[in-house]
């Protein structure tokens, strides 16, 4: 996988999920995010790439307003889900959180069996009426995170005890079960080897079907492999935003230039 | 002469040490200190400390020792048909040692003469009270001995610090390596000092396990363990169970238990969870000042205050379950507060512990905090916490002071919690700060209830540590 | 994976995020209850320790103010010096029991001489009114100044713990019927006394100072003797569990080696800091019964004194002050250490002269607090005979300071607590509060330590 095989998928006029608009982000006095605007589209996947420190993690953690449990963080300019600011004075984090999912960087299974894990999201927002509507769920969410096959017969085993790969994916599959609409993945393969890092990979690319997804990640060619829509940050700034294949080719900046090309990061 | 003449003697020999030391070292050198190996001082060092550790070593020893062997050898003199008039032979010898010391108190104020003591007559007229002739022979003997091993102690430490003295300061030249043999010294002590804790422990467990065996001799172990009636009378004829005791302690101990983990298990997920900073730099010092407060204080506050303020409610004049201010409930409550800080550091700590990445992927999900701390904190964080409740509980099991002044001293199996009853440590205070002879069952039993507690609350904290370290080790 | 073509259940597609739901509405109660329990409980510890800094500030003030009576007494010389030469020698000769009486002679004389009416017609019925103590004060000062004989003098005496106690409101009219040691015609005179000003409340130095008196004599009892009691044991603390403690941490976090020796002695001081305090106390008194005082030298050596409590309460102690001295050297990075042998220096060197000296304030901060742990235990002081012995004397000399019996400041209060007069309740409330003035410096100094020296590396 050493080529930049950009991917000749056509991008469709899709339906714009989420717009943000002047986005500032203050960690105490660190202006972090400076006046930031990114529409992201529907059952597309966005790579946020950039070097380390770039803000593209924290740009990430606006969009579910994780960055709430900081007490220092502030965040300032207007981020709309569906034509709905979230960052209004009416939205409850909590509902906006089982819209707007999250992956981490490392796998984070809690300390329960696998099925608990899966069913944790369904059960405090309430999705099942009854056991088998659970079952049901949790199996959904194992399929869709294509690790239904390895787990169906150990489901009440330890979730921590599944190997990395099997982990990302469980956390994946316990995001996927609450149904949200969109799916956060803070560099979900950077713990990874490669083997599971492809096998996520697929995955990202299946779950385009339904979801939103954005992704943060260190790999210019994972970026490269599963995103449409790339977007380049650099010291706080959105320097570059546009399709994959124009910015890995034609890069209008040159500082997104340099960086793909190596000199920088 | 006295040991603590002994002690200065060889100190002002080791100073005396240090000194010449340092002069012939430097004699040897012309006076050039460049030229010698370690620095001159290290030579003094190591004069002075090779003249004072042995001579302590051996000044230490021998206290110990010297009661021992002297004990044996008048132990081995005394006629078995003597012991009889004495139930045995360590009632015997305790009655040995003191009139051995009165003698000894008589013969030091000028009120008695040696030669007094000729009869056991003139004896017990001496000292004013009854001696028989086994024990003032027993005890003559005694006194000899002993003062023969002074003699020799007298004569053997200095001798030996003087030994060393002249040894070293005669190997001292420029090119020793003073430092290193000082700093070998000064290893040796850092080693000894590190094992005064296992002393420590060995000398709890021996005078624990001894005086326990001892008390089975003239107790039988069945009727301690199952017994469950506690009736000491220093006449004789003591039932001494430990049931009742028990009873007491763990009941006691629940009570505080149940109002501490609650208080601080809520306490600790606040603030280590919702309280924004400066609440918690306020409140977390001021719940620990709880800590701080020493016991005795607690056991004024149950006695004084949380006992008549229960009465008030469940006293005669209300409720009327309430015999007296001291009760189980009075102690328990009190025990309790005590107890707050102690599990809501514990188990802040632990929840600290558990890694946000934890958290981070449960609001990830859309949780709320609560939810999040029920469902994965708490979880995550339970042997730990499991770890804390049972340290707490050693702590009760353990704790006097609020027992001795807040409990009772009737001992009785109960359910009522607002009857007065009393604990392992309650009686162990008040069966050896009585006026019993330390050889009477009535003491000794102090010796076994001490044993149970030890192995009681041994037995919790390694399992405890034993599951916070393998919990910590988890998340590092 | 192919297996992907079901669809996750999406019952919030349409919903607007502007509107919670019922569901959110009732979790975020349920957030707002569990939030609530937590300060609650935060609250309730706080209150409790409200109530029982109240109920020690609130019992134990009193015990720093004392009733005094102004009696002017006439020293009769047909009782005090009969011959008349005025001689020390003689007039030591007379008792205590000889002054009594011209005490409440005095006094009656002055009630008479104010003209307040009593009933109390008897000078030996206002007996009750003054304290034991007094006709001593009166004595000391004859024999010290054997001129006011023949003198009418005005003595500050104490009023006797009933008195004190009608004036604090601890004695009551309506409960005093069976109490024989004051009536209610007494508290009448009482409060003509206090009206005339011949009975004023002062503040106590005696108690901060005195020495612990016999049961019925509450109002002449004071911390002071038990206070030198604590002080020397803490001395005998502090010089052994300091360099001990020192020693073996060194030795535990620079130079042992990874084996089964250190592992039993870390076992063994883990352990060591959660066995209870009674149970040192046993072995201090197993080691006392075993070697008693004859061998040290020191004749007539009891349990009691301050030197053994001492030992004692530094076997307790060490573990605490071992496990925040590997703290404080474990906190010195390593490149110091690494500073100092690269230019030469042996190991111990560079421990002695570079990581103990930046350690120090670490260490110092731990022996503190090992130390208040210490200053407040009292489990083990019962065990080894510190009750049940009224210290009635301070000790004289350096050496009596550590061997003579005495008692400690916390064993002083738990005899208070266990006497039968309340008198000596108030006493005990006041005991603690100068305990817990101790502490609080003591911890005061600590933080104050580890602020001043905090070094971030």
């Amino acid at each position: 996988m050493n080529d930049m095989r950009l991917t000749e998928r056509k991008v469709d006029a899709k339906e714009l999920k989420i717009q943000a608009r002047n986005v500032q982000v203050y960690y105490g006095e660190t202006h972090a995010i400076k006046d930031v605007n990114v529409d992201i589209l529907d059952n597309t996947v966005t790579a946020f790439i950039g070097p380390s420190g770039c803000g593209k993690s924290t740009f990430l953690r606006t969009l579910n307003r994780m960055n709430d449990t900081i007490d220092i963080c502030r965040v300032k300019g207007e981020i709309m889900l569906d034509g709905e600011d979230i960052y209004d004075r009416r939205v409850d984090p909590v509902q906006l959180r089982a819209k707007v999912g999250m992956v981490f960087q490392k796998p984070n299974p809690f300390p329960k069996s696998i099925y608990d894990n899966v069913a944790y999201g369904p059960r405090i927002h309430g999705l099942a009426r009854n056991k088998t509507d659970l079952d049901e769920i949790v199996e959904r969410a194992l399929r869709g995170a294509a690790l239904w096959n390895e787990v169906k017969d150990r489901l009440h085993a330890p979730g921590t005890g599944l190997s990395g790969g099997q982990q990302q994916r469980l956390c994946i599959a316990r995001a996927v079960a609450t149904g949200p609409e969109v799916l956060l993945m803070d560099e979900p393969c950077s713990a990874l080897d490669p083997i599971a890092t492809s096998q996520v990979e697929e995955l990202i690319d299946e779950l385009r079907e339904k979801f939103s997804v954005v992704i943060v990640t260190h790999s210019m060619q994972q970026a490269a492999r599963v995103s449409q829509r790339t977007a380049f940050f650099h010291l706080g700034n959105l320097v570059e935003y546009g399709e994959t294949g124009q910015i890995f080719t034609n890069p209008e900046d040159p500082r997104t230039e340099s960086y793909i090309t190596g000199r920088i990061g | 002469m006295p040991a603590i003449w002994l002690l200065v003697i060889v100190l002002v020999l080791a100073v005396a040490g240090y000194v010449l030391g340092r002069a012939r070292v430097m004699r040897s050198a012309s006076g050039d200190s460049r030229i010698l190996h370690s620095l001159p001082r290290y030579y003094g060092i190591y004069v002075a400390m090779m003249t004072l550790v042995p001579a302590l070593l051996l000044l230490g020893i021998w206290l110990v020792a010297q009661p021992m062997l002297v004990n044996l050898a008048t132990r081995a003199e005394i006629p078995s048909a003597a012991v009889e008039n004495h139930i045995n032979l360590s009632l015997m010898m305790s009655e040995v040692h003191s009139t051995a010391a009165d003698i000894t108190t008589a013969v030091n104020a000028g009120t008695l003469d040696e030669g007094d003591l000729g009869t056991p007559d003139r004896a017990s007229q001496a000292l004013g009270r009854d001696i028989d002739a086994a024990t003032l022979d027993a005890a003559k003997h005694y006194r000899s001995l002993d003062r023969i091993g002074d003699m020799a102690r007298s004569v053997i430490v200095p001798l030996l610090a003087l030994l060393f003295f002249f040894y070293t300061l005669s190997r001292i030249h420029k090119d020793m390596r003073a430092r290193n043999v000082v700093e070998q010294g000064i290893k040796v002590l850092l080693v000894s000092a590190a094992s005064i804790a296992i002393l420590t422990t060995l000398g709890i467990v021996l005078s624990l396990v001894f005086n326990t065996i001892e008390f089975f001799r003239l107790y039988p172990a069945r009727d301690f363990f199952f017994g469950t009636t506690w009736a000491p009378s220093f006449g004789g004829g003591s039932q001494l169970g430990i049931l009742p005791l028990l009873w007491g302690t763990l009941y006691i101990s629940l009570i505080a238990l149940i109002v501490a983990v609650p208080i601080g298990l809520f306490a600790a997920v606040y603030l280590s969870e919702y309280a924004s900073k400066p609440v918690r730099a306020v409140a977390k010092p001021l719940l620990e000042v709880l800590a701080g407060i020493p016991t005795i204080v607690y056991g004024l506050f149950a006695l004084l205050t949380v006992g008549p303020a229960l009465q008030t409610v469940f006293g005669r004049d209300a409720l009327d379950i309430m015999p007296a201010a001291s009760s189980v409930m009075t102690a328990g409550l009190v025990m309790g507060i005590m107890l707050i800080p102690f599990v809501s550091s514990l188990s802040d700590d632990i929840i600290n512990a558990v890694p946000q990445a934890m958290r981070d992927g449960s609001y990830g999900l859309g949780a709320t905090k609560s939810e999040t701390i029920k469902q994965v904190v708490f979880p995550a964080a339970l042997p730990g916490i499991m770890g804390a409740i049972l340290l707490a509980a050693s702590r009760a099991i353990g704790e006097t002071m609020i027992v001795v002044l807040g409990a009772g001293a009737a001992a009785r199996l109960d359910v009522n919690p607002f009857e007065a009853m009393t604990t392992v440590t309650a009686k162990i205070v008040s069966q050896l700060t009585g006026d019993a002879d330390f050889a009477s069952p009535e003491a000794l039993v102090a010796f076994s209830l001490g044993m149970t507690l030890f192995v009681m609350t041994l037995a919790l904290n390694i399992v405890a540590l034993y599951i916070v370290r393998k919990y910590r080790e988890q998340y590092e | 994976m192919t297996d992907a073509s079901a669809t996750p259940a999406q019952p919030s597609r349409s919903r607007s995020l502007h509107q919670t739901d019922a569901n959110t509405k009732r979790r975020n109660a349920k957030e707002g209850r569990f939030k609530a329990l937590g300060l609650g409980a935060i609250g309730l510890g706080l209150v409790f320790l409200v109530i029982l800094m109240f109920s020690i500030i609130s019992n134990g003030a009193g015990a720093f103010q004392q009733t005094f009576l102004q009696v002017p007494v006439y020293l009769d010389p047909a009782k005090l010096d009969k011959n008349g030469n005025r001689d020390p020698a003689e007039i030591a000769k007379v008792s205590t029991f000889g002054y009594a009486p011209l005490l409440q002679q005095g006094l009656l004389q002055a009630i008479t001489d104010k003209g307040i009416s009593t009933d109390l017609a008897k000078a030996s019925e206002l007996k009750n009114l003054i304290s034991a103590s007094a006709p001593n004060v009166v004595r000391q000062q004859v024999i010290a100044n054997p001129d006011l004989i023949g003198q009418t003098v005005t003595f500050e005496v104490l009023a006797s713990s009933r008195v004190d106690g009608y004036l604090k409101g601890r004695v009551k009219r309506d409960q005093i019927a069976l109490d024989k040691n004051i009536s209610v015609a007494q508290l009448d005179l009482t409060d003509a006394l206090v009206k005339e000003g011949m009975a004023v409340k002062k503040f106590n130095w005696d108690f901060i100072t005195g020495s612990d008196a016999s049961e019925s004599r509450a109002e002449q009892a004071g911390i002071g003797t038990s206070m030198i009691g604590s002080f020397f044991m803490m001395l005998v603390v502090l010089f052994l569990s300091l360099p001990i403690g020192v020693a073996a941490s060194i030795y535990l976090e620079e130079f042992a080696p990874q084996n089964k020796f250190t592992d039993l002695i870390e076992v063994n001081i883990s352990n060591l800091a959660a066995v209870p305090s009674i149970v040192f106390g046993i072995l201090g008194l197993a080691l006392f019964i075993q070697f008693g005082g004859g061998t040290l030298g020191i004749s007539g050596l009891k349990a009691s004194a301050p030197l053994v409590g001492g030992l004692v309460l530094t076997l307790m102690t060490l573990p605490t002050i071992i496990i925040s001295t590997r703290a404080a050297l474990k906190a010195v990075p390593p490149s110091i250490r690494d500073a100092a042998l690269g230019v030469g220096a042996s190991k111990m060197q560079s421990i002695f002269h570079h990581v103990l000296p930046l350690a120090m304030p670490g260490i110092l901060t731990g022996t503190i607090l090992g130390l208040a742990q210490a200053l407040g235990e009292t489990a083990p002081l019962l065990l080894i005979g510190m009750i049940g012995y009224i210290a009635t004397n301070p000790p004289d000399g350096l050496i009596s300071g550590f061997v003579d019996p005495n008692s400690a400041m916390p064993a002083q209060i738990y005899e208070w607590a266990k006497r039968a007069d309340p008198a000596y309740y108030e006493r005990a409330w006041g005991g603690i509060i100068i305990l817990l003035i101790f502490l609080l410096s003591m911890n005061i100094i600590a933080i104050l330590l580890r602020r001043k020296f905090e070094r971030r590396w």
